[in-house]
């Protein structure tokens, strides 16, 4: 089995008979599916959500419907940040390894402001945090949320800062202070806003609790590599009655940084295998700490070190992150190891092979060939469209894989590349018999021209020299 | 935040890393008596969370005081054992290094270090070519001395860079670049040996029948080094790889490209010729943001698999993760809010380092200094034993940064 086949699992070994027993069985149709089977599978896939099962929300079926909530919920809870209209969710994990299934609700990343911070610089921030996108194969990458720290302990101070972060952008909060009058004072321009609480500590649990409960937001609960502490306060919140929990059990580094690797690691195990609700939560890292540990050195030091914290704790379950730097360097890498990780890995990367057209192009137009791995094909087809030239592009089957790799391991051949000619009939469509190959598979020049007749021209490494290199060697025909 | 550094400041990353981030470059062998230090010992794995710990919707009041709750670590046990493969040979074991390299052994996923920390650290291998390549050219800066001189290029990555074993890639011997007969190759194999005195992979340059016509005479070379002939593939002759190996004591890199399936395979064939302990395995590293997610995930099944008890995929796994410099965003100039690729760049293959650090792999194939550093250094702090210390963080809220 090739690993784009990857079957589809349920989790936890639900079986779609034993959803299948508890639904209405009335083979309604009204949620889009045949049958209540139908249904049942795509319940345990997690395609469709049982909310979608009209009968089931009637006041007969309630409690089945929380039966079948029980069942289904995922053992990290989903915890829902922000006003109703710009939300996010964070959580919702069903599975501690993400080919066990696929991992939901991609790390929230959030930078810091803070009340002590000029006008400027703060909207500055803000602006940037708010900006920052990046195209990644069809997706805009975004960051996600604004931290709000009071560094100055003073709750008018940290008012007139919420204030001003809420007038400025509509992306939800994190509040910071570890003293409940900073917090509800923030809270009283931010009532609706319903920000994550940061943090409830083992000195003022019971206030934050009560914050917490006043204006429905979620709690987060701080005990620095003390996980028994932290699963009693997470204990001592649920009892309170406080439902969304987001737990941080430190981001430290340096010597510090195998605890905090094995504090996530443990804790997503212990909720994901062995049913520990109280640890069922979301995870929140604080790479921005490597500021603190590196006060005294450069800020690049700070920056770096900001930079690889981040992508370990999100290659190790962290679902929402507070960073400082706003360095593109520092947060692109990082977005892109997000939307990585954050693949349906039982999805294809691959698109259709065949032939391509690209603009309108003539007999005499250039034709090149990439594979059909997305990434490869997006980007090459990118290039070359954005440089308005006309020309076809062959996608040659390599199974999903890119150039590179695909020619070491012999994924992407000669005979593949002289079928793909052939099938699409490109004698007939061109005149001339020339054919541009990427740059990485040079060292396959030779072989293709024996198998195609056609003649070769060894193209560029990356394809956004494509443009150059065809205003170079192709020229007027 | 601070002002920004101007732009003659970005070529010195390396040196800001090294001056404010002191770890000194010592022996990467560990005694045992300092891994027992944080070993738990009898922590098995109890019956963990019985269900009457599980929280019940409370009518009970408020709690006034916090409510005790325990955490007992979700360690789990392995019937499987990553098998320990020695790299390099010294005077005593038949070699001519001046120490040798073990790898693997592990019992538990990487670094879960409240189960089995693992008993030997990864390795870190800097690429050498053997003639002039394309390079990135925040990777060139650093080389650029050398970049024609396969002898100077090893030297400076052992003596300047610290590393811990030099992958010497033989491309020149590609019949589409320079054809370097095996005789040719086995001699700058030779010099390479006698410059630096760390264990050596060997690289071919992926023409099946090249790269075992020239490991056929190196191996002769370089025989009792125990070298890592990187790499055997399917399409290969797999026999008379195997018996190169065999006779002349080295290592073979097992390479397939990101299917466990065909990796499976392949080591089955390779046990028919060579013990377990000289086979490494490889199953493709992509780049950040090109691939890297398929990579990741095919290097933790095979680790987690192996650990599960499946005998064909109990090898060390190796990485070569100087492909990082594929993705675009590594090496290309972009737009100024993306910051200059002298950061870009070795931050991109440290990404892609650690990634993969936490998959499993035993052996990275690296090119950027800095990458390499912090690649080291983390290794180091994981390795070390030693407890986290919060005083710094804990009031991280209010500190002005």
């Amino acid at each position: 089995m090739s690993e784009r086949e990857i079957k589809k699992t349920s989790i936890r070994e639900i079986s779609p008979i034993d959803v299948y027993m508890l639904l209405p069985k009335t083979n309604c149709k009204e949620c889009g599916e045949e049958a209540c089977m139908a249904f049942a599978a795509k319940l345990v896939n997690r395609e469709v959500t049982l909310e979608q099962c009209l009968p089931l929300l009637k006041k007969e079926h309630e409690k089945v419907y929380k039966q079948l909530w029980e069942m289904l919920k995922p053992p990290i809870r989903e915890v829902t940040i922000g006003p109703k209209e710009h939300s996010i969710k964070v959580g919702g994990k069903y599975v501690m390894y993400r080919h066990e299934f696929t991992y939901t609700n991609p790390t929230a990343v959030a930078i810091d402001v803070t009340d002590e911070m000029s006008d400027e610089e703060l909207l500055d921030r803000v602006n940037k945090t708010q900006q920052f996108n990046y195209e990644y194969i069809g997706t805009t990458l975004k960051l996600n949320m604004i931290a709000v720290r009071s560094t100055s302990n003073d709750p008018e101070k940290f008012k007139v800062a919420v204030k001003k972060v809420l007038e400025n952008t509509t992306l939800p909060l994190i509040l910071c202070s570890f003293d409940s009058k900073v917090l509800k004072a923030g809270l009283m321009v931010a009532s609706k806003a319903r920000p994550l609480l940061y943090a409830a500590t083992k000195e003022n649990w019971k206030d934050m609790a009560e914050l917490a409960l006043m204006y429905n937001c979620p709690l987060a609960v701080f005990a620095p590599n003390n996980l028994k502490l932290l699963r009693s306060l997470s204990k001592t919140l649920t009892e309170y009655g406080v439902k969304d929990l987001v737990l941080d059990p430190g981001t430290l580094s340096g010597e510090g940084l195998g605890d905090m690797i094995s504090n996530f690691t443990m804790i997503r195990r212990a909720a994901t295998k062995k049913g520990d609700e109280l640890l069922g939560f979301p995870l929140i890292g604080t790479p921005i700490t490597a500021w603190i540990e590196n006060a005294d050195a450069p800020v690049e030091v700070a920056e770096w070190n900001e930079a690889y914290l981040a992508a370990i704790l999100i290659n190790r379950y962290a679902d929402i992150l507070i960073l400082h730097s706003t360095e593109g360097w520092v947060l692109l890498p990082n977005v892109i190891l997000r939307e990585n990780i954050y693949t349906d890995p039982r999805k294809p990367v691959a698109v259709e092979p065949g032939l391509r057209t690209l603009g309108t192009p003539g007999e005499s137009s250039p034709v090149m060939f990439t594979t059909n791995f997305a990434l490869t094909f997006y980007t090459v087809a990118s290039d070359i469209e954005s440089a308005g030239i006309d020309s076809y592009l062959l996608v040659v089957d390599s199974e999903g894989i890119a150039v590179d790799c695909a020619v070491a391991g012999r994924k992407l051949t000669a005979d593949k590349v002289a079928e793909a000619i052939k099938e699409a009939k490109m004698e007939e469509k061109v005149k001339h018999r020339k054919l541009i190959i990427p740059g990485k598979a040079a060292r396959l020049s030779g072989e293709i021209e024996e198998a195609s007749g056609w003649e070769i021209m060894v193209g560029p490494r990356d394809s956004s020299d494509i443009p150059k290199f065809l205003q170079e060697k192709w020229g007027k025909p | 935040m601070a002002k920004k550094e101007s732009k003659e400041d970005f070529q010195n990353l390396l040196d800001i890393l090294n001056r404010f981030q002191e770890i000194e470059l010592e022996d990467v062998e560990m005694e045992i008596g300092d891994l027992e230090l944080w070993l738990q010992p009898g922590v098995t794995a109890p019956e963990i969370f019985p269900k009457a710990l599980k929280v019940a919707p409370s009518l009970k009041a408020k709690p006034t005081a916090i409510l005790q709750a325990d955490f007992i670590p979700p360690v789990e046990e392995y019937p499987g054992q990553i098998t320990e493969v020695t790299l390099g040979a010294t005077k005593s074991q038949g070699g001519t290094r001046g120490k040798s390299i073990t790898i693997g052994g592990e019992k538990s996923p990487a670094f879960y270090l409240f189960e089995t920390p693992p008993p030997n650290p990864p390795i870190i291998s800097l690429d050498v070519f053997d003639m002039t390549i394309p390079l990135a050219k925040p990777v060139k800066t650093h080389f650029k001395e050398v970049l024609e001189d396969p002898v100077a290029w090893a030297k400076l990555a052992v003596d300047k860079y610290g590393a811990d074993m030099i992958t010497l890639h033989l491309i020149s011997i590609d019949p589409l670049l320079k054809d370097t007969s095996p005789n040719e190759a086995a001699k700058t194999v030779e010099a390479v040996l006698q410059a630096v005195d760390v264990p050596l992979i060997i690289g071919g340059c992926g023409d099946p029948k090249k790269d075992l016509e020239v490991f056929e005479k190196v191996a002769e070379i370089g025989a009792g080094e125990r070298f890592m002939l990187s790499s055997v593939t399917q399409d290969m002759d797999i026999e008379r790889t195997c018996a190169v190996a065999k006779k002349y004591g080295h290592v073979v890199l097992s390479f397939t490209p990101m299917d466990l399936n065909q990796a499976r395979q392949l080591n089955r064939q390779l046990y028919d010729f060579l013990p377990k302990e000289q086979i490494v395995m490889d199953t493709t590293t992509a780049a950040l943001g090109y691939g890297l997610d398929y990579a990741f995930t095919i290097m933790e099944r095979a680790r987690l698999s192996a650990l599960m008890g499946d005998p064909e995929l109990q090898h060390p796994l190796s990485s070569g993760t100087t492909n990082a410099w594929a993705a675009r965003e590594a090496w290309k100039k972009m737009a100024p809010e993306w910051g200059p690729r002298e950061f870009r760049g070795p931050i991109w293959e440290t990404v892609t380092a650690l990634t993969l650090l936490l998959a499993g792999v035993d052996l990275f194939m690296m090119m950027h200094p800095a990458a390499v550093k912090t690649l080291r250094d983390t290794i180091k702090e994981l390795m070390s034993g030693k407890s986290g210390n919060t005083e710094k963080i804990v009031g991280w809220v209010t500190a002005n940064i």
